[in-house]
């Protein structure tokens, strides 16, 4: 059996570091990658995916760490995925996720994974979705993805999760902030943590008229719980909040709606990608960028027109060169 | 696609040990070298061992300026041994007694770097460690 085989063998039957392995050949680009993919996707689809997102220092990783014993405890077994930010100048990154957890190995069946977000907009790494399929192929029932949390950027969690929590703290803004439109939008569960502090119900009261004054047709209506992720207060409402938007998913087939409509943005996502390539590849280089750069410069033509032609032409050879053949 | 090799280092203060300048100083200027610095904060052996297999990590690096070097650091280098990751080189930092050094690698520790290490020392011990792997 060939080595990569055993690699998935393994990690198919929950074995930390072959999971680990493939994670980092997906993360890498690995000649590989295409195969452990393939190998993997069967064996996916089973976990339960929640996103956690929200602003910088809103004690998201705290809540993830909170979250995770409450799952444990429950005999879950858990993998949760921290996504940080990349350096665009180096491509390194600090991954400081972690320095919040405080997993007990040897009671809890936790699997925890730091990824750079890479040069990527929209609060995810462009390899995390793989890495979370490779989690739950390896029987993780549990995933948790923690965003970048950068603001208002961070809509790709809801593409890859099956439930959105979004975290604010009672200093996230007044109610303009809040009727602002992106991250609040994606939220299935609200989350005011460091309900502690001042404000805490100001902004609960802020989001509950929004939701209220929404003219978007739900069939789920948000939750708002507070807590003190770091005082562990609130987080057993959170924990019982988060099991029954799964309960809803679970009905009428909207589970099956979501994952579905998360495919076919993937799908597109994905196909669009290849395109690129193969147009970057064979069709289109950087000299070639700079020769058409010195005739728009000139005004021999206009940027939009060359796009055009270059694409029709390149489609007609394709085709003809696909008839001929 | 295209290959993306980046170096992972597992960065964490030795058990209980307070001091945090040294260590962030040295994650800072190791994600400056285009690394991918998994920072864990203070944790004990068993703890960072967990780190370095779910991460996949190439590296560990561990800070100790609290006098526990000699019973904490060649614990990892055991722990890692143990769980199939002898080709994870650790490196220590901090204020180690230059006679201990030998001891340490005698142990299995890589490479020890005093206060006074250039981060140039630091970032290319790490980088040929990886290659000879």
């Amino acid at each position: 059996m060939e080595e990569i085989d055993r690699l998935i063998e393994k990690s198919l039957e929950g074995e930390k570091l072959a999971t680990a392995r493939l994670i980092s050949m997906v993360e890498r680009g690995d000649e590989r990658a295409s195969y452990i993919l393939r190998k993997v996707y069967p064996h996916s689809g089973k976990a339960y995916y929640i996103g956690v997102t929200g602003p910088p220092g809103a004690g998201k990783s705290t809540l993830v760490d909170r979250l995770v014993k409450l799952f444990c405890v429950n005999d879950y077994s858990v993998g949760v995925i921290g996504v940080d930010p990349c350096s665009p100048f180096t491509g390194g990154a600090l991954l400081g996720d972690r320095v919040r957890m405080n997993i007990k190995h040897k009671e809890w069946d936790v699997f925890f994974r730091s990824m750079s977000a890479g040069r990527v907009m929209g609060g995810l790494a462009k390899t995390t979705k793989e890495a979370s399929r490779i989690l739950d192929a390896s029987g993780r029932k549990i995933i948790i993805i923690e965003t970048v949390g950068v603001g208002q950027s961070e809509l790709d969690i809801a593409q890859a999760t099956d439930t959105v929590l979004v975290v604010l703290v009672p200093e996230s803004g007044d109610s303009v902030q809040v009727m602002k439109a992106g991250l609040m939008e994606i939220a299935d569960v609200f989350v005011v943590n460091k309900a502690d502090r001042p404000g805490a119900e100001n902004i609960a009261l802020s989001i509950q008229g929004m939701l209220d004054r929404s003219l978007r047709k739900r069939e789920w209506k948000p939750p708002i719980f507070l807590t003190s992720a770091s005082l562990n207060k609130g987080l057993d409402q959170l924990y019982d909040g988060v099991w029954s938007h799964y309960r809803h998913l679970h009905h009428d087939c909207r589970l099956e709606t979501r994952r579905k409509a998360q495919l076919k943005n993937e799908l597109r996502q994905l196909i669009e990608a290849q395109f690129s390539e193969v147009i970057w590849r064979n069709i289109i280089n950087n000299s070639k960028l700079e020769e058409l750069v010195e005739d728009v410069w000139e005004q021999k033509i206009d940027p939009q027109t060359i796009a055009r032609k270059i694409v029709r032409e390149q489609l007609r050879d394709t085709f003809e060169n696909n008839t001929v053949g | 696609m295209v290959m993306d090799r980046k170096i992972r280092v597992i960065m964490a203060k030795l058990g209980l040990d307070i001091h945090w300048r040294g260590v962030y100083l040295v994650s800072q200027f190791l994600r400056d070298a285009g690394m991918e610095v998994i920072y864990l904060g203070n944790k004990f052996p068993e703890q960072i061992v967990e780190a370095a297999v779910e991460e996949d990590a190439d590296v560990v690096g561990l800070s100790t300026l609290g006098g526990n070097h000699l019973t904490l650091g060649p614990k990892v280098v055991e722990l890692l041994k143990e769980k199939g990751l002898e080709n994870v080189r650790v490196f220590m930092g901090g204020v180690i007694p230059p006679k201990h050094i030998p001891v340490l690698k005698e142990k299995g520790i890589y490479e020890v770097y005093g206060p006074d290490t250039p981060m140039e020392v630091i970032i290319n011990g790490i980088r040929e460690s990886v290659q000879v792997n």
